[in-house]
């Protein structure tokens, strides 16, 4: 029967002359041997790419700064004692969580207005709100780190019709965060908007119809019908970009390269000012590796739900 | 007080599609009925539209008394069951019957007396805590029900719910909603396109096509007095024989029906008066298979008897189908199992005239 795991792929051509196999043309005959060969080419990528990278940074992260003698958890407790690395403890938990979860909000919104417009027109509206999403980011953030420019910003422009002074945009601490999350919720709402839009559509029509009947009145419905039929996808959605949010580099290098007084450093931007620009390798690897703690408990966390749910809705 | 009226109920979708064409209907207080016909015929739309579900183009619906054109379904006082169960996967299966009447803030002590006297009616007290993914499709089904019988509903809307079953679950589901109904006599609403469903179940039935009513009545009246060639085909399994023919002078001054040069059969004394103004016309003859059984030498007033070329041959057990072909038409017969009938041999049969119909070729009216 096929199991999977012992089916011959060659058949009897594949036998030795003897009729007999050996254990290594067993082996070569396996399925499963056939399908751990076809992915060996992605599994090596995989593991020049990102394995090994990530245990040179674990190592990088043990040595002192000229890269000679081993310091163990050295680097991890200075940078924690550091009160710049509190702030960018702070600031990358901030800017990652405020832009998660206005991004999931507004591309939840978003993605209700686009499911109940119309059919023809809903396409032209989904196209132009993916606009921010498919161009490049280093090139967006300078158009909008040119919007923000004291001297030439086109928002500072507006404000002075009205009558308004001129807003530091990227010179005052609270301010720069606000633009730097702006531009990441900018950025990354239409990518949440894509993913609640066909989780949305995924929702039987009869479930909604269901609770009409029921009495359900719309927040009523949308609380006890579509929040929690798209549990699993606003889960998946929020760690992934969570993920890309906390290791984001982008935005915050080009718009404030993390001041001012590095109030808008996150791990990635002070990471590379420490480990490139400074030349303290180690203390950079070290500083980057500090995401991975915080980031595995939440996918453990929300994995974890999405594997429970879905034994438990799946039909 | 739940009398359902439908008049003058029109549907028509973008693009000028009229799904449905203008019905009347009344449903008396307790009555069951049911809505059948094919694909497309427009009966679930009917009942989408007595739901709120779908909104009506033209025309009013009334529920216990009052116009509910604008009322939203959860204002209706109605309950739905639908073909997909529609239950709620992240709910129990209490949950899922105790939705509504949250919704409507019963107190919890009722909720719970409600929902444990209908789980009781439907035999599922020991799956409350499941999850509908942990049920088969007819618990599923009964689930639906139940969530249903507990809202005690104006109106029980039913939405082709045994369409998913396997057939051996269908029959017995269906003897359940029976008798839930039998329990519980709340005017009903059921659409089908079986028409076996339709006649089991209902107190009247409502046959639909391309989204008008072909006709309305009991099931039986249904059966023996077709309104059209229609009802006459839909309803009986196996469907109706329709055979061209043309009405003729018979013997002994009588009528006859001449179906083939070789087959022509004397009209009973007693149709003759209905079908004497067709006398000289093409008409088509339709006759149910079980009239057109084995020949006996003691015939009936009615009864005469025919022989035709078997062409196949179908034991069924309590019964044998024949197929012959009668002039490019096929005919099918329901013969005694005993009868021995072998293709390619000439079958003796007797046709009992007395349930012969003959219709109008272009309107299909039987006449």
């Amino acid at each position: 029967m096929a199991d999977g795991t012992n089916v011959p792929v060659g058949g009897l051509a594949a036998a030795s002359p003897k009729g007999r196999k050996t254990a290594m043309q067993k082996f070569a005959q396996r399925r499963s041997t056939t399908g751990f060969l076809l992915c060996l080419p992605l599994i090596l990528l995989v593991a020049c790419f990102v394995v090994y990278p990530a245990f040179y940074a674990i190592y990088l992260s043990m040595l002192n700064k000229k890269m000679t003698a081993f310091v163990g958890l050295g680097n991890f407790q200075f940078l924690l004692k550091r009160h710049t690395f509190q702030l960018v403890i702070f600031q990358s938990c901030l800017f990652a969580i405020t832009a998660v979860v206005l991004k999931a909000l507004l591309g939840f919104t978003l993605a209700h207005l686009m499911h109940n417009i119309p059919g023809k027109n809903q396409k032209i509206w989904r196209g132009l709100l993916l606009v921010p999403w498919v161009i490049p980011l280093a090139l967006s953030t300078l158009t909008w780190w040119w919007m923000f420019d004291p001297s030439y910003s086109a928002f500072n422009w507006v404000l002075n019709q009205f009558g308004f002074a001129n807003v530091p945009w990227l010179g005052v601490g609270w301010i720069a965060r606000f633009c730097t999350i702006a531009v990441n919720v900018w950025y990354g709402t239409p990518f949440f908007m894509i993913m609640y839009l066909a989780a949305l559509k995924s929702v039987p029509e009869q479930l909604y119809e269901a609770s009409a009947i029921d009495g359900a009145n719309a927040v009523q419905k949308l609380f006890f019908v579509t929040l929690p039929m798209m549990r699993n996808i606003i889960s998946i959605t929020v760690l992934f970009s969570l993920i890309t949010t906390f290791a984001d580099f982008d935005i915050v290098r080009i718009l404030t390269a993390g001041g001012p007084q590095d109030m808008t450093h996150v791990f990635a931007t002070y990471a590379f000012q420490v480990g490139i620009q400074s030349g303290d390798i180690p203390l950079g690897a070290a500083d980057s590796l500090f995401m991975f703690p915080i980031l595995a408990f939440a996918a453990f966390f929300v994995l974890r739900g999405v594997t429970k749910r879905t034994k438990e809705i799946a039909a | 007080m739940a009398e359902v009226s439908v008049r003058k109920v029109v549907k028509e979708y973008e693009g000028g599609v009229q799904a449905v064409k203008g019905i009347d209907l009344d449903i008396a207080d307790h009555e069951f009925v049911v809505l059948v016909g094919p694909s497309g015929c427009g009966k679930s739309t009917t009942l989408r539209m007595i739901a709120g579900l779908e909104e009506i183009t033209s025309g009013e619906i009334w529920i216990g008394g009052d116009v509910v054109n604008d009322v939203p379904p959860r204002d209706r006082d109605i309950a739905m069951v639908f073909q997909n169960y529609a239950l709620y996967p992240h709910m129990s299966v209490f949950d899922n019957m105790a939705f509504g009447l949250k919704l409507r803030k019963f107190p919890k002590d009722e909720i719970k007396r409600r929902v444990d006297d209908a789980a009781r009616i439907l035999d599922i007290v020991p799956l409350l805590d499941r999850k509908p993914r942990a049920l088969s499709g007819g618990q599923r089904q009964r689930v639906a029900m139940g969530r249903a019988i507990v809202r005690n509903p104006k109106v029980f809307l039913f939405d082709e719910p045994l369409s998913n079953l396997d057939a051996k679950l269908r029959v017995q589901m269906r003897t359940e909603i029976k008798k839930v109904h039998q329990a519980i006599p709340t005017t009903t609403v059921y659409v089908t396109h079986d028409q076996i469903e339709a006649m089991t179940l209902a107190d009247r039935v409502v046959v639909m096509n391309g989204g008008v009513i072909e006709q309305v009545g009991t099931p039986q009246q249904l059966y023996h007095n077709p309104a059209t060639r229609f009802v006459a085909g839909f309803i009986g399994s196996p469907a109706m024989n329709f055979l061209p023919c043309r009405v003729q002078d018979g013997a002994n001054g009588g009528l006859a029906v001449r179906i083939t040069d070789s087959i022509i059969v004397p009209i009973p004394p007693a149709r003759a008066d209905r079908y004497g103004a067709y006398k000289g016309k093409e008409m088509v003859l339709g006759i149910r298979p079980e009239h057109l059984f084995e020949h006996h030498d003691q015939g009936k007033p009615g009864w005469t008897r025919v022989d035709l070329p078997v062409d196949v041959v179908e034991p069924m057990g309590m019964e044998t189908m024949v197929h012959f072909f009668v002039d490019g038409s096929p005919v099918c017969a329901r013969i005694d199992p005993a009868t021995h009938a072998a293709p390619g041999e000439m079958l003796p049969l007797t046709a009992d005239l007395n349930q012969m119909h003959l219709m109008l070729p272009d309107t299909g009216r039987v006449v």
